[in-house]
C-alpha cells in the first residue's frame, strides 16, 4: 500500500473538469491551501465546491473564483468574499445555501452511508421548500440528503504514511466528515510520519478514509480577523 | 436614555446561570461574555468546534488554528475541548446547549424569527443561526428596537426571508425586554428614562404592557 504522493500536482493530477470537490475549512482556518494552489495551477474547470465558506477576495476557495474555475458552491456563509457576491447576484455563479449543521450532517451521512435524514433546522424556511417534511414525536423535520464527492480534500496537522489523522485546534471543523465523504480523498499534512509515530489513542481520522497524503509546504495560515487583548 | 449595546449585553448576562452552556452569536451577543457575574461557571460554545472559549489572545500567543465562529482569533482555556462540525452541531441540535443569544434584522409576534438573508441584496447566508434557533428552547434575541431607517424590527410578520419558526421566546432590545407570548410582545422591563408611548411608537407586532412593568435594572 501506499497513499504517498509526492506533491499537491500530484495529488490533484486525475482531478477532471466538472468534479464534485469537498475541501476542509471554516473561513480560513484548515483550509487545504497546496492543493487549491495546485488545482489553480492545473485549471480545472466547471468545479462544484462543498465548502463551509467561499474563502476571501484574494485567499483560499476566493481565488478559484476569481480564476472562474467554479461552477458551484454548496456553503453555509459565503459574506467574507465580494468577488463571490458579484458572481452570485450576476447569476454566473450558482450557490445552494444550505445551513452549517444541516452541512455538516449532510457530508457525514454521505461518509456513513446514510442516505437520508431528518433534521429540524430550516423548518417552515425557505431552505425547506421542496423537501419531504416529516411530523415525529410532535414536531416537525425536514428530511435531508447525504453529499458525496468526487474528491474530498483536507487539510490536517498530522498525519501518518496510513493516512491516519490529527488536526490541531479549530483548523479539524468540517475535515474529519469530508474525509470520510469522498470517493477520493486527499490529505494534506504539515508532518508526514511513520506508522507508529502517532499514537492511536489520539487518531480523528483513521487511515481507512484517506486514499493520497502528501506533506504541504509553506503554510500561510491567514487570518481573517487578529484580535489580541493586552 | 435607551441602552447602548454594551447595556443590553449586560442585561442579558443577568440571565445566565452557573452551569450554563452558552453559545453567543456574532455583534451585541459576544459582548454578553465580558458580563459573566463573577465566581459563575458558565461554558461559551463556538460552532465551528470550541467548548470553553476563552478571551482573545496575547500578541504571542495568536494562533491561526485557534478561532471562534466569527473567524477570531481566540484561546482555550483549562477544561476546553475541541470537536469537529458535525460533534458541534450535535451539542446544538441535541439540545445539549442552555442558552443561545443571537441577533436578528426582525422578530415577529409569533416568534418567528429574520436574521439571514435580504433578496435581491445580502446573499450571505444563514451559517448556524438556521440549527440554533431549530432547536434550542431558550433562545434571546440581541437587537436595537428599530433599524438604521428608524423602523420597527418587532413586527406582526416578518417581511424578509424567516430564519425559523415560532422560536424566540425573548427579546432584549435598546428600550426593553420582552417575553413572546401569545402571539404578543409582552413588555416586562423598560430602559431606564424610556417611555411606554415610545415603545409602542416604535412596536409594530402586538404589544402587551405587562401589569407589573418594572424598569430595567442594568
Amino acid at each position: 500500500m501506499n497513499k504517498v504522493v509526492a506533491n499537491a500536482d500530484e495529488a490533484v493530477r486525475d482531478i477532471p473538469d466538472n468534479a464534485v470537490l469537498m475541501l476542509g475549512g471554516f473561513g480560513l482556518c484548515g483550509i487545504p491551501e497546496n492543493c487549491i494552489s495546485a488545482l489553480i495551477k492545473k485549471g480545472v474547470k466547471g468545479l462544484t465546491c462543498i465548502s463551509n465558506n467561499a474563502g476571501v477576495d484574494d485567499f483560499g476557495i476566493g481565488l478559484m473564483l476569481k480564476t472562474r474555475q467554479v461552477k458551484k458552491m454548496i456553503s453555509s456563509y459565503v459574506g467574507e468574499n465580494a468577488e463571490f457576491e458579484r458572481q452570485l447576484l450576476s447569476g454566473e455563479l450558482e450557490v445552494d445555501l444550505v445551513p452549517q449543521g444541516t452541512l455538516a450532517e449532510r457530508i457525514r451521512a454521505g461518509g456513513a452511508g446514510i442516505p437520508l435524514f431528518a433534521t429540524p433546522t430550516g423548518y417552515g424556511t425557505e431552505v425547506a421548500e421542496g423537501k419531504e417534511i416529516r411530523e415525529m414525536h410532535g414536531k416537525m423535520y425536514v428530511m435531508e440528503e447525504w453529499l458525496k464527492a468526487d474528491f474530498a480534500i483536507v487539510k490536517a496537522w498530522k498525519g501518518d504514511t496510513l493516512g491516519n489523522l490529527i488536526f490541531k485546534g479549530t483548523a479539524r471543523n468540517f475535515n474529519p466528515m469530508m474525509a470520510t465523504a469522498g470517493k477520493i480523498t486527499i490529505a494534506e499534512v504539515e508532518e508526514l510520519v511513520e506508522p507508529g509515530e502517532l499514537d492511536p489513542n489520539m487518531i480523528h481520522t483513521p487511515g481507512i478514509f484517506v486514499q493520497r497524503i502528501f506533506k504541504g509546504e509553506n503554510y500561510e495560515k491567514r487570518i481573517e480577523q487578529r484580535t489580541v487583548s493586552k | 436614555m435607551p441602552l447602548d449595546k454594551f447595556g443590553i449585553a449586560k442585561r442579558i448576562a443577568r440571565e445566565l446561570r452557573d452551569g450554563f452552556y452558552v453559545n453567543l452569536g456574532i455583534g451585541i451577543p459576544t459582548l454578553v461574555a465580558n458580563y459573566i457575574p463573577a465566581g459563575m461557571d458558565v461554558i461559551l460554545q463556538s460552532e465551528n468546534g470550541l467548548l470553553g472559549m476563552g478571551p482573545f489572545p496575547k500578541e504571542s500567543e495568536v494562533d491561526p488554528d485557534l478561532i471562534n465562529a466569527g473567524k477570531q482569533t481566540v484561546t482555550t482555556l483549562k477544561g476546553s475541548s475541541l470537536f469537529s462540525s458535525a460533534e458541534s452541531f450535535a451539542m446544538i441540535r441535541g439540545g445539549h446547549v442552555d442558552l443561545t443569544v443571537l441577533g436578528a434584522m426582525e422578530v415577529a409576534d409569533n416568534g418567528d424569527i429574520a436574521n439571514w438573508k435580504i433578496p435581491g441584496k445580502m446573499v450571505k447566508g444563514m451559517g448556524g443561526a438556521m440549527d440554533l434557533v431549530a432547536a434550542c428552547d431558550n433562545i434571546i434575541v440581541a437587537m436595537m428596537q428599530t433599524n438604521p431607517k428608524g423602523e420597527s424590527k418587532l413586527l406582526s410578520a416578518c417581511t424578509l426571508p424567516i430564519t425559523g419558526k415560532a422560536c424566540i421566546q425573548r427579546v432584549v432590545t435598546d428600550l426593553g425586554y420582552y417575553e413572546i407570548k401569545d402571539g404578543a410582545f409582552n413588555l416586562l422591563e423598560i430602559a431606564p428614562g424610556v417611555t411606554v408611548d415610545e415603545i409602542k411608537a416604535k412596536t409594530l407586532g402586538k404589544l402587551v404592557v405587562s401589569e407589573k412593568l418594572k424598569t430595567m435594572e442594568v
